[in-house]
């Protein structure tokens, strides 16, 4: 019997723990439905969490790499940038209309990109991985400048016009149609990542992270897997690349540039690696952060973020996550005490 | 057909929005300017200055025009432009700003064109000089320069003053693409000849390289474009490469004034085309270096000069509106708009929306102690020849 | 010929000075093992300290250099005892966010301190110019750089090699608590190591400004610059970090002035060729873990 047809309390030993880690917990339940509420409630906001929803999605992107497989990278906006040109020469040439499809399309030129460029890093420790990646973007940022008549050079693709999503929804003004169509992607590929991360594979890439030595040992083949997640996020980052470009209409020479490889970095190792959320969670912290201090003073918020990331720091990131989950850890333990009194009473009598 | 229909759409879509922002901005009291300008990053010092001239201008000249309360609303872009349509987006949305204005570099302002022409605000360029930046939106005017204006216009001069032979060596991005191919054409007419062509990366920590080559053609003198804010650095390998015997021409980026002190010696005789010096021998330019300097503790340069008569624009027009912020009514009241500003006599071409200027060649004298740009030849009213040309 | 010649001493000047602002972070991250980012920033103050120090209150420029390299130091020093030597046994995430959260703060602290436009700093007749030597050019200001940090070269490597607080440094590295047991104040080592680091990359800001311009941006910008060096270089020596300078202050001038529709190709190129060739860098015996 396959272990999904197996009644719960069946599920012991390797497949039981398996089942547990991929099993929906409430708090992500709650993450996503107030994503969801998002539309409802900030109607003012769209543009903004347009942008924090492609970001998700590209940390998602770096956390794949970073986070399960242990390959740190400073030029992950290498397939950002891929996907972004890919889907802006697309609707530019009317080569496809229908930004689903092209979506695709920008990512899978991405994923071939990251398939080749993959076999790059899989040697050196991580400060050769760093400039490797690092390196390979800006070329790709140099290529960009050089073939400026397909690109666009330092203007960047103008004069994309965006067909309606699946040739119903119409990108508005407000940014409604965009922040959705995102969600939904993001949420999608979020779906995948996790079956990804729980899935027999997604273990022994963390096995490789601990201990690659080991993991060779037990008959893990090491570099294919390196170079099947590498491809996969580069496929991410390459989507959430497009998604930019769809959103916004335009691709500009920036979407190659190290602030965008190394602001990844940041925002995912704010939000902690290793788990899906850190990255979903850093997105929308670093992004709102960045809003608000950029309003607040709009010529040095740089000098806040900073002393932000240091205090951070300082304090440690495994005390403040204790500390921000303190709060519904505690009401889960009543939660479940309730739950559990109530059992118990429904049996006694 | 679905794309005719699309436009369409877009068009109505647009109207509305329009009206419901026009019939707000009638009930309000106060007209919102949405400034634009990369604070932070490496054309920080662009968006400085612009935002410094704007609240010395609103110092000078009162905050409230035409019973309206002007308010600023300050944003940093970076220079990149997904940021700038953001912002822009969320400006015309939110805030419902009745202007636009700022934009440092070319790009931030063409992802923001769509923008203005949707919701029919207009949107004031201060800095970005490529020429089809008006192009792009009929609510786009443009109070800052094109590059196709100086370059011209250095080229014409060279020409009839003995250069024969100029080496070129510009930043390799748009703008400098933009500066040399006005340039060459117009030099080489005039008998001039273009020897040697140098693209610079513009993330470039090294000038050494480029400077040999120039020095190898052995011309009679070097066109130079880098973009505000590296010209001294450039100026400094020049020296120290002994080039002084090649005479440097351009676009007056190269010999912006805010770094033209600490360029030191090396920048005297450099001969450049620009649209503005703060060594302009009127009285007005008298008051507003003067101003500017105590209170930025700095001199202002030329950025700084397309964001003071940027913000001089919109209180004009307002004025002309009677206050009235309707989009139209707007671009109307700023069209064939002409007036002394600090660096001469400027007018907005009623065609195109793009500045017409005067067009200076100067020389870098020492006057009392100090580098500047010393004015000695004007070309009158010069358009943007980037538009006369089709 | 000549020309040859000017560009292969233009190459070396322009690799020696990276040298000299990137080995202060070569020896934080070979022999302390820590990712610092904010290197650049100590540079930029050295920088900025020359340039006030020169322009503002007229000092002159050679007393200026080693003013930029003490500040730049001092500054060193105290954050290393404040902030930094929490930090040395963080994981290198934590490390890289921490650094660019300092790098950031610099940054925006200078452009409000001292304006986001270029600064320079005025220089003395001598150094301006070039001199002719048997047709070769050779730039004043180029010649006193190779100069300068070609004697620093040598001291710091005898330093390391030699010296008594060399090996206390070195074992300090390799076992630090068998270091403590042999009585070495290994936090003092360290400390002063650190401080001995910003300050050169002070003294490489000072010296680079009228190279590399100064302006706020100045960490940010160069970081990429100071990493390849120490990537390529490989870090568990200095001998590396300066190899891999000269060879890419040579290869990216040259290949400026030989192939110059391909410049901004040529350092990058050189990177990721070196690095798939020989991972640990040139220089590099052991992995950077």
């Amino acid at each position: 019997m396959p272990w999904y047809e197996m009644p719960w309390r069946e599920r012991t030993g390797i497949v039981g723990s398996l089942y547990d880690l991929s099993r929906w917990r409430w708090g992500e339940m709650l993450f996503w439905t107030l994503a969801l509420m998002a539309i409802l409630l900030f109607p003012h906001r769209y543009l903004i969490l347009t942008e924090i929803a492609w970001l998700a999605l590209f940390v998602l992107s770096l956390d794949l790499i970073l986070g399960y497989a242990g390959i740190v990278s400073l030029g992950h906006a290498a397939f950002f940038g891929v996907g972004a040109y890919t889907a802006g020469l697309l609707a530019l040439h009317h080569i496809i209309d229908e930004p689903v499809l092209a979506l695709l399309v920008a990512g899978l030129a991405a994923m071939v990109l990251g398939f080749v460029t993959s076999f790059l890093v899989m040697r050196g420790a991580d400060l050769t991985r760093l400039m490797v990646t690092l390196g390979i973007a800006l070329l790709l940022r140099e290529l960009a400048n050089r073939f400026s008549d397909i690109t666009g050079g330092f203007d960047g693709l103008q004069g994309i016009v965006m067909q309606p999503v699946l040739g119903l929804f119409e990108f508005d003004l407000f940014g409604k149609t965009s922040f959705i169509y995102c969600l939904v992607v993001l949420f999608l590929m979020f779906l995948l990542a996790r079956r990804i991360v729980h899935s027999p594979f997604g273990l022994s890439l963390r096995a490789i992270r601990n201990n690659p030595l080991r993991a060779a040992a037990i008959g893990i083949p090491v570099n294919r897997r390196l170079t099947a997640i590498y491809t996969i996020a580069a496929f991410y980052a390459g989507l959430a690349g497009a998604l930019s470009t769809q959103s916004t209409a335009l691709a500009s020479l920036d979407v190659f540039s190290f602030e965008r490889s190394a602001d990844l970095l940041l925002v995912l190792v704010i939000g902690g690696t290793g788990y899906l959320y850190g990255g979903l969670i850093g997105a929308v912290v670093f992004k709102l952060l960045q809003d608000v201090l950029a309003t607040w003073t709009p010529q040095y918020w740089q000098f806040w973020i900073g002393l932000i990331l240091v205090v951070l720091v300082l304090i440690g990131r495994e005390r403040l996550h204790r500390w921000t989950r303190w709060g519904p850890e505690r009401i889960k333990t009543i939660l479940d005490a309730r739950k559990s009194a109530a059992v118990a009473g429904e049996k006694t009598p | 057909m679905v794309l005719k229909l699309k436009s369409i759409a877009q068009v109505a879509a647009g109207a509305v929005l329009a009206a419901s922002i026009g019939t707000q901005a009638l009930a309000q009291e106060t007209v919102k300017i949405g400034l634009i300008v990369p604070l932070s990053g490496g054309q920080a010092s662009t968006g400085k200055q612009i935002d410094n001239a704007i609240k010395l201008y609103m110092q000078q000249n009162g905050a409230t025009v035409a019973g309206k309360k002007i308010e600023v609303i300050v944003k940093d872009d970076g220079a990149v432009p997904d940021n700038s349509k953001r912002l822009a987006q969320e400006l015309i949305v939110n805030d419902k700003v009745n202007f636009l204005a700022g934009f440092g570099v070319t790009p931030a302002a063409l992802a923001v064109a769509p923008l203005a022409t949707q919701a029919k605000v207009p949107q004031v360029i201060m800095a970005a000089g490529t020429s089809i930046i008006t192009e792009r939106s009929p609510y786009i005017v443009r109070t800052s320069f094109t590059l196709a204006q100086s370059s011209e216009i250095i080229a014409d001069w060279a020409a009839k003053n003995g250069i024969k032979k100029v080496a070129a060596l510009v930043s390799d991005y748009a703008p400098g693409a933009d500066a040399l191919n006005f340039f060459k054409p117009k030099f080489t007419a005039g008998g001039g000849e273009v020897v040697e062509e140098v693209k610079v990366p513009l993330a470039n920590p090294d000038f050494a390289p480029f400077l040999q080559r120039m020095k190898d053609a052995k011309p009679d003198a070097m066109f130079v474009f880098v973009p505000a804010g590296q010209g001294g650095n450039f100026m400094k390998q020049y020296t120290e490469r002994g080039l002084t015997g090649i005479k440097v021409i351009g676009p007056g980026d190269v010999m912006d004034d805010d770094l033209l002190n600490g360029m030191g010696d090396a920048a005297l005789g450099a001969v450049t085309a620009h649209l503005y010096s703060a060594a302009h021998p009127s009285q007005k330019n008298k008051d507003f270096v003067a101003a500017y300097k105590k209170a930025f503790n700095q001199r202002p340069g030329f950025m700084a000069v397309g964001g003071y008569d940027g913000i001089h624009l919109i209180y004009e027009a307002l004025k002309k509106t009677g206050g009235k912020t309707d989009g139209d009514a707007l671009i109307q009241a700023m069209k064939g708009m002409a007036w002394e500003s600090p660096r001469g006599p400027i007018s907005i071409d009623p065609e195109t929306r793009d500045i017409v200027q005067n067009i200076y060649i100067r020389e870098v004298k020492k006057v009392d102690g100090e580098l500047y740009n010393v004015e000695f030849a004007t070309f009158e009213a010069v358009k943007d020849s980037g538009k006369i040309k089709k | 010929m000549t020309t040859f010649l000017t560009i292969l001493f233009d190459g070396v000047a322009y690799g020696m000075l990276l040298f000299v602002l990137a080995c202060g972070l070569a020896v934080t991250l070979g022999l302390m093992n820590f990712v610092n980012l904010a290197h650049g920033a100590f540079a930029m103050a050295g920088g900025y300290v020359c340039a006030m120090l020169v322009n503002r209150y007229g000092l002159p420029f050679f007393a200026g250099l080693p003013m930029a390299f003490v500040v730049s130091a001092a500054i060193g020093f105290v954050l290393e005892r404040l902030l930094y030597r929490h930090l040395y046994h963080r994981n290198h995430l934590d490390q890289v966010l921490f650094t660019v959260g300092l790098v950031f703060m610099s940054v925006a602290a200078v452009d409000y301190v001292m304006g986001s436009s270029q600064v320079f700093i005025n220089l003395p007749q001598v150094l301006q110019g070039q001199i002719d030597l048997f047709g070769v050019g050779i730039g004043r200001y180029r010649l006193m750089i190779i100069v300068i940090c070609g004697i620093l070269t040598v001291l710091l490597q005898l330093t390391l090699a030699r010296t008594r607080f060399g090996s206390q440094l070195r074992a300090a590295v390799d076992d630090p608590r068998a270091a403590v047991g042999l009585g070495i104040n290994v936090p003092w080592v360290f400390a002063l190591t650190f401080a001995f680091g910003s300050g050169l990359a002070g003294l490489g800001g000072a010296l680079g400004a009228e190279i590399l311009g100064l302006d706020p941006h100045f960490p940010l910008k160069f970081m990429i610059y100071f990493l390849i060096v120490v990537t390529v270089g490989g870090s568990s020596s200095i001998t590396g970090p300066f190899l891999a300078s000269l060879l890419l202050g040579i290869g990216d001038v040259a290949g400026k002035y030989y192939v110059p529709k391909l410049g901004a190709f040529v350092i990058y190129t050189m990177m990721i060729v070196i690095l798939i060739l020989r991972p640990n860098g040139l220089f590099g015996k052991t992995a950077v873990r």
